[in-house]
This record gives C-alpha cells, sequence and structure tokens, in this order.
C-alpha cells in the first residue's frame, strides 16, 4: 500500500502514456512531466509567497494579509489578478526588446533547474550523468537576466541594482559551487538521483545523511549563507534594498513581467532549497528509518518548505550588510573556508572507515573555523564582545 | 537531408564561417572589447572543431579532442578575465576603449 | 545531419554576426551569448554533454558577465558617435574572407575523404574524472598554475590602484 502512493505519480504518468503509440510514450512522458513542473512549482510560490507575509506579519507584530477568504489564504489569487490586470509600463528610453526578453531568459532558466532534481523515488525528469554541473549552469544563466533587466531599464537605480546583483552572484556562485564539491569527492558522482541513494541507508533509527559528517556540516553551513545570497535574500538582499535603491533592477518592471521576476525569484529559491535538501538533507530519504513508510516525495516537498520558513525566518530576523561586508565575507572567509573543507574531505575519503576520522576531520573542521576567525579579529584589532549597559 | 557529404563537414563549416566572422570582427572593431569579443568567437569555433573531430575522428573514446576542448575552455576563461582587466586598466590610463586612438607608447 | 542541426548553426552564427555587427556594444555582447548558447547545443547534438554544460557554466555564465561588466566600466553602453569601425575595416574583411575562403576550400576538397556518420562514443563523468588525473594530469597542473597566475595579476592590479589613490 505504502509503496503505491509512494509511486502514485510514476504510475499515474505510466498509465496515461500507456494510452500512447509506442514511438510517442518517451516524449509524451516528458512532456507530462515539464506539465507537472511548471504546475506545482508556482502553487509552492504562492504558498510561500503567502507564509512569508503572515510570518513576517506575526515577527513584527502585526496580522499579514488577512481580508482576502478565510484568514487570507486567497491572497495570491487576488495578487495573480491585480499583477495580470495592471498597466505594463515600459520606460520611454527604454532598451524595448532587451527589456522584453530578460523576464521571459529568467524564468525559463529557473524553471530548467527543475529537470535534474530528484522530487521523490524515480521522480525526475532526466537523471543526467552531470547532472550537478546541469543544475549550475543552468543557475548561472540567471545572472545574464538580471543584468539584462538592468541595463535596458534605463534607471540608474535599476543598473546600481543589477550590478551589485551580479557582484554578490559571481562571488558566492563560487562558493555555492565548491560548497558542494565535497559531497561530489565523497560520492563520486555528480548525477543528483546517485548522490541521493549514497545517502539512502540507514544506521540503527539514524539516517546517512551527508550532513551528519565532519565535512558535510560545514559543506552546508557554506551552502546555507551561499544560496541566502544566490537567491538575493535578506541578510544578503542589497540588490533589491528597497531603502537604497528602490527596488534594484527590477524597479522599472509593472504588471505581468515583474509578477515573473517576482515567480522567477521565489521558484529559483525553491530550486535552490532543493538542491540544498538533496545533496546534504538526504533528498526524498526519510529522517528516520522507521518513518520510511511516509511517501517519498511528501519528505522532499516538506523540507524545501522547511527550508523556506527557515529563510523567512532569516529574513525577520538579520539586518542588511554593506556591500564591503558581503565581498570581504565571501571572498576572505567563506572561500578560504570551502578550500579547506575540501582538504577536509579527501581525508576523510582516504582514511577508511574507523572513529578516527571523526575525530581528525572534527578537529580539522573547528580548528579551521576558529583560526580563520582569530586572524580576522586580530587583523582589525577587535577584542572580545563587550557589553553596555544603559543602567551603568 | 542533402547538403554536406558528412556530419563533420557541416560542422567543419560551421566552425570556419564562425571563425571568419570572429576574424572579421576582431580586426574590424574600433572597440577593444568587441575585438576581444572576436577573439572569444574565434576561440569557440576552435572548440567546436575539437569536439567535432573527437565526434567523429577513429578513437573517440581516448577523449583527446574532448579534453582539448574542455582545457581550451578553461585557458579561454582566464585570457577573457586578463583581456578585460587590460582594457579596464588602459582605459583607466588614456579614457577611451577607441583603439584608433590608442597610438602612443608612452603611458 | 537533420533539421535541428541547420537551427543550431544558423543561430550560433546570427549570434555571432550580430555580435561583430550590432552598433551598440553591450547589444554586441548579448549577441555574443547567444552565439555561445547556439555552441553549447551544438556541443551537446555532437553527445558531448559534460563540455556543453561547462560551456554553458563558464561562458554564458561568466565570460559574458565579465564581458558586459568591463563595457559598463569602460562607459562603452553609449553607442560611438564617430562610427563603429576601425579606419583600416576593410583590409581587415578581405583578411577574413580570405581566411574563410581558405578553410571552406579545404573543407570541401576532402569533404570524400572525411569519416561518416558513427555510433555515439559512450562517455560519463566518470571517464572523463579518470581521464583527468591520470593521462591528461600534466595540462590540468598546468591550467591551475595558469589560474592560479591570472588570479595573482588580477589582484596585483586592483592593488596597484588602490596605492595610487593613497
Amino acid at each position: 500500500m505504502s509503496q503505491w502512493v509512494d509511486q502514485i505519480f510514476v504510475l499515474f504518468k505510466n498509465w496515461l502514456v500507456g494510452y500512447l503509440p509506442a514511438g510517442w510514450q518517451g516524449a509524451a512522458g516528458v512532456i507530462l512531466c515539464v506539465i507537472a513542473i511548471i504546475a506545482v512549482y508556482p502553487t509552492l510560490f504562492a504558498i510561500a509567497v503567502l507564509l512569508e507575509r503572515k510570518g513576517l506579519g506575526r515577527m513584527q507584530n502585526r496580522y499579514g494579509p488577512n481580508r482576502v477568504g478565510p484568514f487570507g489564504l486567497l491572497q495570491p489569487v487576488a495578487d495573480g489578478i491585480k499583477a495580470l490586470t495592471k498597466e505594463d509600463v515600459v520606460p520611454l528610453r527604454a532598451d524595448r526588446v532587451v527589456h522584453f526578453l530578460a523576464p521571459i531568459v529568467l524564468v525559463v532558466a529557473v524553471f530548467m533547474l527543475y529537470a535534474v532534481l530528484p522530487m521523490g523515488r524515480h521522480m525526475v525528469l532526466v537523471n543526467l550523468d552531470a547532472g550537478l554541473l546541469f543544475f549550475f549552469a543552468m543557475g548561472a544563466s540567471t545572472e545574464l537576466a538580471v543584468f539584462m533587466a538592468g541595463w535596458s531599464s534605463r534607471n540608474k537605480y535599476s543598473l546600481l541594482g543589477a550590478m551589485r546583483a551580479i557582484a554578490q552572484m559571481i562571488s558566492y556562485e563560487l562558493v555555492l559551487l565548491l560548497s558542494t564539491v565535497v559531497i561530489v569527492m565523497i560520492s563520486g558522482s555528480l548525477s543528483l538521483v546517485t548522490i541521493v541513494d549514497a545517502q539512502n541507508h540507514y544506521t540503527g533509527i539514524f539516517p546517512h545523511w551527508y550532513v551528519f559528517t565532519p565535512w558535510g556540516l560545514a559543506g552546508f553551513l557554506v551552502f546555507v549563507i551561499a544560496s541566502t545570497a544566490e537567491t538575493n535574500r535578506s541578510p544578503f538582499d542589497l540588490p533589491e534594498g528597497e531603502s537604497e535603491i528602490v527596488a534594484g533592477y527590477f524597479t522599472e518592471y509593472s504588471g505581468f513581467k515583474f509578477a515573473l521576476f517576482f515567480l522567477g525569484e521565489y521558484v529559483e529559491m525553491l530550486a535552490i532549497a532543493g538542491l540544498g535538501v538533496t545533496l546534504f538533507l538526504g533528498g526524498w530519504t526519510a529522517p528516520l528509518s522507521v518513518l520510511t513508510w511516509v511517501p517519498s516525495w511528501l519528505w522532499f516537498f516538506a523540507k524545501i518548505m522547511a527550508w523556506i520558513c527557515f529563510f523567512i525566518w532569516l529574513r525577520g530576523t538579520l539586518p542588511r550588510l554593506r556591500q564591503d561586508q558581503l565581498m570581504n565575507f565571501a571572498w576572505k572567509f567563506v572561500l578560504p573556508f570551502t578550500l579547506l573543507n575540501l582538504l577536509v574531505a579527501a581525508i576523510w575519503r582516504f582514511m577508511g572507515g574507523g572513529w578516527l576520522r571523526w575525530v581528525v576531520c572534527s578537529t580539522m573542521v573547528v580548528a579551521a573555523y576558529v583560526g580563520m576567525g582569530r586572524i580576522e579579529m586580530f587583523k582589525r584589532r577587535i577584542g572580545p564582545r563587550t557589553y553596555r549597559y544603559a543602567e551603568e | 537531408m542533402t547538403g554536406f557529404a558528412t556530419p563533420l563537414a557541416g560542422y567543419l563549416l560551421v566552425a570556419a564561417l564562425l571563425f571568419a566572422i570572429g576574424l572579421a570582427g576582431a580586426l574590424t572593431r574600433r572597440n577593444a572589447i568587441l575585438v576581444l569579443i572576436g577573439i572569444e568567437l574565434m576561440l569557440n569555433a576552435a572548440n567546436l572543431n575539437l569536439i567535432a573531430f573527437w565526434r567523429y575522428g577513429p578513437n573517440p573514446q581516448a577523449l583527446t579532442g574532448f579534453m582539448f576542448a574542455i582545457f581550451s575552455i578553461a585557458v579561454a576563461a582566464a585570457e577573457a578575465a586578463v583581456g578585460l582587466g587590460l582594457v579596464i586598466s588602459i582605459y583607466r590610463h588614456t579614457h577611451t576603449t577607441d583603439l584608433d586612438q590608442m597610438n602612443r607608447m608612452k603611458g | 545531419m537533420g533539421v535541428i542541426f541547420y537551427l543550431l548553426a544558423a543561430l550560433t552564427l546570427a549570434g555571432g554576426l550580430a555580435a561583430v555587427l550590432l552598433k551598440n556594444t553591450v547589444h554586441c555582447a548579448l549577441a555574443l551569448t547567444v552565439a555561445f548558447a547556439g555552441l553549447a547545443l551544438l556541443f551537446l547534438r555532437l553527445d558531448a554533454q559534460f563540455a556543453g554544460f561547462a560551456q554553458i557554466l563558464v561562458y554564458v555564465g561568466a565570460v559574458a558577465i565579465l564581458v558586459v561588466f568591463a563595457i559598463l566600466l569602460t562607459r562603452g553602453s553609449e553607442t560611438p558617435t564617430e562610427g563603429v569601425f576601425s579606419r583600416s575595416w576593410f583590409v581587415g574583411l578581405v583578411i577574413a574572407a580570405a581566411v574563410f575562403a581558405a578553410l571552406g576550400a579545404a573543407i570541401v576538397e576532402s569533404a570524400p575523404a572525411l569519416p561518416g556518420e558513427t555510433a555515439a562514443p559512450s562517455v560519463t563523468v566518470l571517464g572523463i574524472g579518470d581521464a583527468l588525473v591520470t593521462r591528461y594530469v600534466l595540462p590540468l597542473e598546468i591550467v591551475a598554475l595558469l589560474f592560479t597566475a591570472a588570479i595573482i595579476g588580477a589582484v596585483i592590479v586592483a592593488m596597484r590602484e588602490k596605492e595610487r589613490a593613497k
């Protein structure tokens, strides 16, 4: 029974495709999967936006949207109708062709990301041998859309936002890529399906997720930081800092095109969360061996939504960084730490089994973190943190 | 399709045409950055040749042409970074990227 | 061959032509990206999956961005008033045409002798990685050295500017 529920979507697809002549079945299956992806992720986007508005509202002691439908649950629908019916304003001096193409390039590139993500057991559009490389190649293409949007608007805030966004995305893309290399080193594959399968074992009731190893934990933390920056989320939301440069690169977009940018941003966030879940948190595998009866796709989407909630929490908590702090953090702290982490993963790989590698690798990760923090403190002549209270 | 005798000839012709376009761009444009764009096109045309020869060559399992292309992509990235860095530092000196005006050896 | 090859070839060549012909420098850079993407698709068509993705990652993701950054930093996004082609454009065009004529003639001449359609080679990422650290380990190390040199060079260029500002 549980097996049947687990594979319900695959069985449904096979049943539908079965009515077609044999020559068409492959193509029809792919088209069905694409339709499913295009239907599911915008729905998740609507849920994520509602969660974000409600959650942020609660964190700031207000209600959030509560007028449309019960508890404001239909707010995304209202937003969608509003975006569709609004006038599409294009600035007079804007480069019309590029201005029109930018949101399309973004949305297409972002939806391509899902082609290689395994969303459940046997639920992946294409199991590419170089899946991780494909994901990063498509992710890199979004930078170009950001530049096109910012440059074609002929607006200094747009251009500044685009320059900030690209500088930030390039810096953190490097970190993001390097933080996933440890996974490739240990699992020996770039295929995301193989990486999930390698994590699908249990010791007792606990899973073999990569986050539960010294190098995996370090890589995971770096990945979380870099993914926050890569999706321009707070505290790394300088490219669209409302208080400084209006809305960054999509200032001059309105109506449906603005909605496309908004969609693209959230769908990319979901995709990067999906990649993080796949690489470090076991993808669709259950967190405890006693819970394997729950359908695999449910675990995948639950983990993604948990990740999104974490992002919302971060946004409600942390203040925005300054541009130089952002760059210094990426190049002088996170990047060297990630490179050291590669060394740790290599040592882990060649020390074989046993408890010794746990001790050695944990020590190395902690020493790298503490040492680099101390060096930075020494260079800036910062002492230990001090507190001053009003009563004194 | 009748057009070329073999698929390899088609790819080689495309690569040759792209190379010629890149060469023409590099030789005729005024802007230094566009000259670099022309050079990039030429490098890419060479990559296409390497991959095509690897694919239709006698021993594709040896990966020779493929590896050549991978290394060429890597080197071209470094080349673009250094070339554009030079263009920017020249621009800081002379406040122009127009190659016709860069005719002095003295900085 | 087939229709897909002709479409991709047309896309690539159109991108390349636009990149060298358009007036606005940023448009040229964007057209260059189209050419890069077309080439990546041609690589995929040639069963070189890894090279195709690497092409997109490196060229569309990095080189194109570098080019537009350089254009913006050199105030090149405005269309120049005094023509976009250099004084010696005619000579350049003749040289390019001559090179294409020579290459094209060689290809057409040797076309009958070229090998025909062969079975797609099975290349795994594992095989590529294996080859990189065994047979091609020396070029790999040299590329690493080159990158280190390029990074140091970039840092030095940036640092010298800082000293001058003092």
